[in-house]
């Protein structure tokens, strides 16, 4: 039965063109959107490296003031992170970094462009950085501002060439050279508070703004780490009461706003201290998923409608000959199912070049994108119900079709 | 076989009531080659499709094999269609998406038959209308009569005790009409099955056993 079910369903397919490859376009690019989407999320959200420790750690990455007619927001600043976040009791540890810079270097009378941040010591222990030769720079050459340099793997590619080791020799960057110590596996720039090309003592900045910046704000991001992660919620609500005792710089300012927030919370922080950005994030993309989704599938139920209409006197002919309703709703139904899984093939196969593509194109800083398991498997799962629901109700409407009126309408 | 019992069928839209059928009361014997006749619109297809259990009158009583069938469920009366009736269309009504075989194999999907059962069965009722040559033709590459034997063949694969034809004649010229006739007269001849068959053909109907006037949804003879 169910070989005659499939051969009457590729026989349909074949002869409708136009049918089939708009249905199998909705379903295609439907999931195609969906799992180059999931698998940004997944990327971005689910891979660790290198902040392993992501139960036990809190992210600090804003420090608002906030007064009756203006408002000031930033990344706190060194002397924020040092002072009171380090007078919390909590953290064990407190990895500071600043936000990366752009600038330009030389090799060979080429010009290239390289990503630095400034890290203190603690952060090599907070984070988990895979170490492809070398090591991190330890406190005693942080506080003697040792010009020293832990690289990444592209950066290293780039610069020096296709060479096994580089530790121990010059880096320029900013017309300074740092003698390289280790090299570190790629981070994607999508982990903004980790990435960078270059990675230098803080006391080799320039500006000295560790140093001379007494305020709340700069341009330093930090991670607290707890000892374990039931701790997360004492660490929180220390961090908290710390904020809330702070008194504002200026008289302008009436209040002092910090969190202390897990990754995810802290990664999708929207700055607006009303409405959490958790909340917008999570009811956005449900929303732009059940949109995506519904659409091709009210879609795909109104040209199927008018398909099955279309195919009322094999309805009606089939019912003559013996066919109950219920056999051919179970007949439409496993046809829907095998279009929708073909379409579902058609967007996988699309979605692993898409992926490729974006890959290959390097549009964001070493981001690899893959297709995951739970992902295809989503797909596949998203893939079934689209032919439930795009064949089920047009499939129980012909099957209430009348014989005769089935036959009669050509 | 057949008993039909001042059957009425009252068709109502919006603005009218058509009374189809008008109490009309019939009796086919088993093996018995029956032609309807009358003007367009007087029920003939009404008629036939009632006999067929493809629609149900608004009055009376329809007895096949002795067995009432007002009470059958949808189920029920698939089975018993797909046992004792086959069906031939003015129209043909052939699936344009299958073969010449698959279209004659329908009936036996119905019903439990291996593949090959199937098969066989279908080229076997293709052999009986002359058609063993065009099993893989589509519908769309076929003459009308060829058309309306593939249905025939169609008709016939699952033996079924009557066949009720609807104008099978009507979309053909004579020479393919006669054809067809010749078909269903062998039919009925050689294994006995009943036949009802609606034309507007005097010529058609003088070849069968018995026929039956109906003049706006009343028998007159
Ligand atoms: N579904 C329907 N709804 C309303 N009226 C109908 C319907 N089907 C048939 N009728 C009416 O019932 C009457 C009998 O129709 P029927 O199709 O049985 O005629 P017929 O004798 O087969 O005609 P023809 O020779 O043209 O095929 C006609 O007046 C027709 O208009
Ligand atoms: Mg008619």
């Amino acid at each position: 039965m169910l070989k005659n079910y499939l051969k009457i369903a590729l026989a349909v397919l074949r002869r409708r063109k136009f049918f089939t490859f708009i249905s199998l376009f909705g379903i295609s690019f439907t999931l195609t959107i969906l799992l180059v989407l999931t698998a940004f999320i997944d990327k971005v959200v689910g891979d660790n490296y290198p902040d392993k420790k992501r139960d036990r750690s809190l992210y600090v990455s804003r420090l608002s003031q906030e007064g009756k007619n203006t408002m000031s927001s930033s990344p706190p600043s060194f002397y924020f992170l040092t002072h009171y976040a380090g007078s919390l009791k909590t953290p064990v540890k407190i990895a500071i970094s600043s936000g990366f810079n752009g600038t330009n270097t030389y090799v060979n009378n080429k010009k290239i462009a390289v990503n630095y941040k400034y890290t203190n010591a603690e952060y090599w222990d907070v984070l988990e950085y895979d170490f492809l030769e070398g090591k991190a720079f330890n406190k005693q050459q942080v506080d003697n501002g040792d010009k020293v340099a832990v690289i990444s793997q592209d950066m290293k590619k780039e610069y020096f060439g296709d060479v096994p080791f580089v530790a121990g020799q010059y880096i320029e960057a900013d017309n300074v050279k740092y003698r390289v110590i280790g090299v570190v596996k790629n981070v994607p720039i999508t982990s903004y508070m980790l990435y960078s090309d270059i990675y230098l003592p803080y006391t080799v900045a320039k500006d000295g703004g560790y140093k001379t910046n007494k305020g709340y704000q700069g341009g330093y991001y930090g991670i607290l780490l707890a000892n374990s992660a039931s701790d997360l919620d004492k660490m929180h609500n220390e961090y908290e009461q710390m904020v809330q005792r702070l008194p504002a710089e200026q008289k302008q300012f009436t209040k002092v706003n910090s969190h202390a927030d897990t990754y995810i919370k802290s990664y999708v922080d929207t700055g607006n201290e009303r409405q959490s950005g958790t909340f917008i994030v999570i009811t956005a993309i449900s929303i732009f998923a059940f949109i995506l989704m519904i659409l091709p599938t009210l879609n795909l139920v109104n040209i199927n409608i008018t398909r099955i209409m279309e195919r009322s006197s094999e309805i009606g002919v089939r019912k003559a000959f013996g066919a109950s309703s219920r056999t051919l709703v179970y007949q439409f139904i496993v046809e829907n199912i095998i279009l929708t899984l073909l379409g579902g093939l058609i967007g996988i196969i699309l979605s692993i070049i898409v992926l490729k593509v974006i890959n290959s194109a390097n549009l964001i800083a070493n981001l690899e994108l893959s297709i995951n398991f739970t992902v295809l498997f989503i797909g596949l799962l998203v893939c079934l119900v689209f032919g439930l629901l795009s064949g089920v109700y047009p499939a129980w409407r012909m099957s209430k079709l009348n014989v005769v009126t089935a036959l009669k309408a050509q | 076989m057949i008993r039909l019992q001042n059957i009425e069928k009252v068709y109502r839209t919006d603005t009218v009531e058509t009374l189809a059928l008008n109490k009309v009361s019939l009796e086919i014997a088993k093996g018995e080659f029956l032609s309807v006749m009358g003007p367009s619109g007087c029920g003939k297809s009404t008629l036939l499709n009632i006999i067929g259990l493809l629609d149900e009158p608004s009055k009376g009583e329809i007895r096949i094999d002795d067995q009432k069938t007002a009470n059958l469920s949808d189920k029920q009366l698939a089975q018993f269609r797909n046992k004792k009736l086959g069906f031939i269309f003015q129209s043909y009504h052939l699936i344009s998406d299958l073969q010449v075989l698959d279209n004659v194999e329908l009936p036996l999907l119905y019903r439990s038959a291996t593949a090959r059962e199937r098969k066989q069965l279908a080229t076997e009722a293709l052999a009986k209308v002359g058609l063993s040559n065009r099993v893989k033709h589509f519908p769309s590459q076929l003459s009308g009569g060829q058309k309306q034997r593939v249905a025939i063949a169609r008709a016939i694969v699952g033996r079924p005790e009557i066949i009720l034809a609807d104008e099978p004649t009507g979309n053909l010229d004579s020479a393919m009409g006669n054809e067809i006739m010749d078909i269903l007269i062998q039919l009925n001849r050689d294994e006995g099955t009943t036949i009802i068959m609606v034309t507007h053909d005097e010529n058609m109907a003088h070849k069968t056993h018995r026929l039956v006037r109906l003049f706006d949804g009343s028998q007159v003879q």
